[in-house]
């Protein structure tokens, strides 16, 4: 896992509410398991045609949000099956931050074990940030949201933003502490297991 | 303490534990399958490429694999897919992989109860979104994503914060005709798909009690549909009944405190529940069936963990007995056991006569795997859990969500129907 570094760039706005690992990443794509290369997976039913043409009306395929590193989307959003190749897509297809109201359990659990971030606001400030045409600033560190005319401040666990951070994920965190383990499992009178 | 808190404490070593507590709690039992599984496998190659050592499972007699997703084979990936679970088993000896072809397989949903692989009390978590469904044993269940799904193969233990619980008490038996899906489907139309996020959703009152374990199984697997980490009832005598015919001894019981606390308690009254269905494309957007719009129905698709246990296939024949489907229909029984139950019974011989196609246990279409997947412009009644645009199949493809009772009856009419208007 990269750490993870200060992302300036202009939001892509997908307007919807409850949207679900199944359009994220639709069924077919689910016995793959390569984790690169999935970006081209991203919202396909959405972004294709039957003949695998790009649609014109769907916002991925407006080439002025190519670039764009920040989703800003709606409640519940990542709600459904718990596949991990949801946050492979986003990640792959070049976002490193999805904001929202609100955010599906497992989906949000799988964006740490990724280094993606997702970050809750309450809903008038994320109607605010769709509108928002200029890049914004998004500091980890400092945990604020730089746009054109504000600071917006967010909430993260402390362990989370750690992981993401230092790029670690749970395991490569819990065998910083090797050393403290194996003494650990030394001195215990209970068999070791691992 | 209620239930859920009770099992967290047991699990994490402490007296007691509150919602919001984060806690670090160790796991009594795992499951993968066909789809989580390689996901696991690749997790495992790059920690291993790291050089952090993967040679050895925390303990694999509390692992078990099932192969449900995308088998029998639906294609060359999903066999390799296969061919990678089953060294994956061997390697680690993990002997509960319950195999096409081999006896006993199945959803993985299904065969924690069906082959009583969860006990109540128990701290189970899958590499599957419903995972939720075995909280109906009295167990603490949900899912997990794959990187999380291997830490606990790894380490046998994950943290967790402690969800507050709402408490959905269900007063009086459900009338005849309805059944716990239609229950299910009004209580996600009222609270909404993100009505439960991270909340427990707990089902009690005589309602409940009275319910059969494999309609309390419905309830659960379907708290996911509202967003909940987990669904649960508390085990009676009927779940001791239900784990001991099939196999398990000394069936422990556990209980809420007399003083348990729940954020929020919901109460209905059973007599009120009608017939629903689920509309595309959400599993919120509810309608009871006689307001359902008329429209022609191309498929009934009866399967999935949710609705193809051994009761909902009863239910079906009940409907289908003397009549013929006219529309194509579907039935996949949800495990070889169930399949085998339905054959002693007569309920196979049921289906064919109606006209319907009886299929092998899948998750299948409900998925949009194979076995039946919608064209464009399709519409089905289905007894499974999702009907997102393209779930199960084409994205113009639609999808009605209902009870088994009301799939059987619009099999035969070619309309959603309740059970009740059938001549």
């Amino acid at each position: 896992m990269k750490s993870f570094k200060k992302i300036k760039s202009i939001i892509t706005p997908l307007d919807k509410i409850n949207v679900d690992t199944d359009q994220i990443v639709p069924k077919q794509f689910l016995k793959l398991i390569h984790k690169s290369g999935f970006g081209k997976f991203l919202f396909y039913n959405w972004r294709y045609d039957e003949n695998e043409n790009l649609k014109s009306d769907f916002i991925l395929n407006d080439s002025k949000y190519d670039n764009s590193e920040i989703m800003v989307t709606g409640d519940n959003f990542g709600c459904g099956s718990s596949r991990e190749h949801a946050v492979w897509a986003l990640q792959d297809y070049g976002f490193s931050v999805i904001i929202a109201p609100s955010f599906a359990d497992i989906f949000f659990s799988n964006c740490f074990k990724n280094g993606l971030l997702p970050i809750s606001l309450n809903p008038k400030t994320v109607e605010k940030l769709q509108q928002e045409l200029d890049p914004i600033e998004v500091d980890l560190e400092r945990q604020i949201i730089k746009t054109s005319s504000e600071e917006i401040t967010f909430e993260i666990d402390s362990y989370k933003k750690k992981i993401l951070l230092d790029g670690l994920d749970d395991i490569a965190q819990t065998l910083q502490f090797e050393d403290k383990i194996s003494e650990f499992e030394r001195n215990s009178k209970v068999p070791s297991v691992l | 303490m209620n239930i859920v808190e009770k099992i967290l404490a047991r699990a994490s070593g402490k007296s007691s534990v509150s919602p919001d507590d984060v806690i670090f709690a160790d796991v009594d039992k795992v499951m993968l399958h066909d789809v989580s599984g390689p996901g696991v496998i690749k997790v495992f190659d790059k920690l291993k490429n790291q050089g952090i050592s993967v040679d050895k499972l925390w303990d694999p007699s509390k692992v078990w694999v099932a192969e449900d997703h995308f088998v029998p084979s639906a294609d060359k990936v999903s066999a390799e897919n296969i061919v990678k679970l089953s060294n994956f088993t061997k390697k680690y000896g993990i002997e509960k992989h319950f195999k096409y072809g081999m006896g006993q397989y199945g959803i993985c949903h299904t065969l924690s109860h069906e082959e009583a692989l969860v006990m109540p009390g128990e701290v189970y978590v899958g590499g599957d979104s419903h995972t939720n469904t075995t909280g109906a044993l009295g167990a603490f269940a949900c899912g997990l994503g794959h990187t999380d799904v291997a830490y606990v193969l790894l380490n046998g233990n994950i943290w967790f914060k402690v969800p507050e619980t709402y408490y959905f008490k269900i007063n009086g038996k459900l009338p005849d005709h309805v059944m716990a899906k239609d229950l299910i489907l009004k209580i996600i139309g009222d609270i909404g798909t993100d009505g439960g996020a991270y909340r427990t959703m707990q089902f009690g009152g005589t309602g409940v009690d009275e319910m059969s374990v494999q309609s309390r199984l419905t309830l659960c697997n379907m708290t996911t549909e509202a967003g909940a980490k987990n669904g649960i009832v508390e085990p009676d005598q009927k779940v001791i009944d239900y784990l001991s015919s099939r196999g398990a001894t000394n069936v422990p019981l556990v209980h809420g405190d007399d003083d348990a606390e729940y954020a929020k308690i919901f109460e209905y009254e059973s007599s009120e529940v009608e017939p629903v269905v689920a509309k595309p494309f959400s599993p919120a957007n509810i309608s009871v069936v006689r307001e359902a719009p008329s429209v022609e129905l191309d498929k009934s698709y009866i399967g999935s963990c949710t609705g193809a246990k051994y009761e909902d296939l009863e239910a079906v024949a009940r409907i289908l007995k003397g009549r013929k489907v006219k529309i194509r229909t579907e039935i996949l029984p949800a495990a070889i056991s169930i399949y085998q139950r339905a054959m002693e019974n007569g309920l196979l011989k049921i289906f064919l006569d109606a006209g319907a196609t009886i299929g092998p246990p899948t998750c299948g279409a409900c998925c949009g795997a194979h076995m039946g997947v919608l064209a464009k412009d399709e519409i089905c009644i289905s007894t499974t859990n999702r009907n997102f645009p393209g779930r199960m199949g084409h994205i113009e493809s639609q999808t009605y969500l209902s009870s088994p009772l009301v799939a059987a009856a619009s099999a035969v009419t070619g309309k959603i129907t309740d059970p009740r208007d059938l001549k």
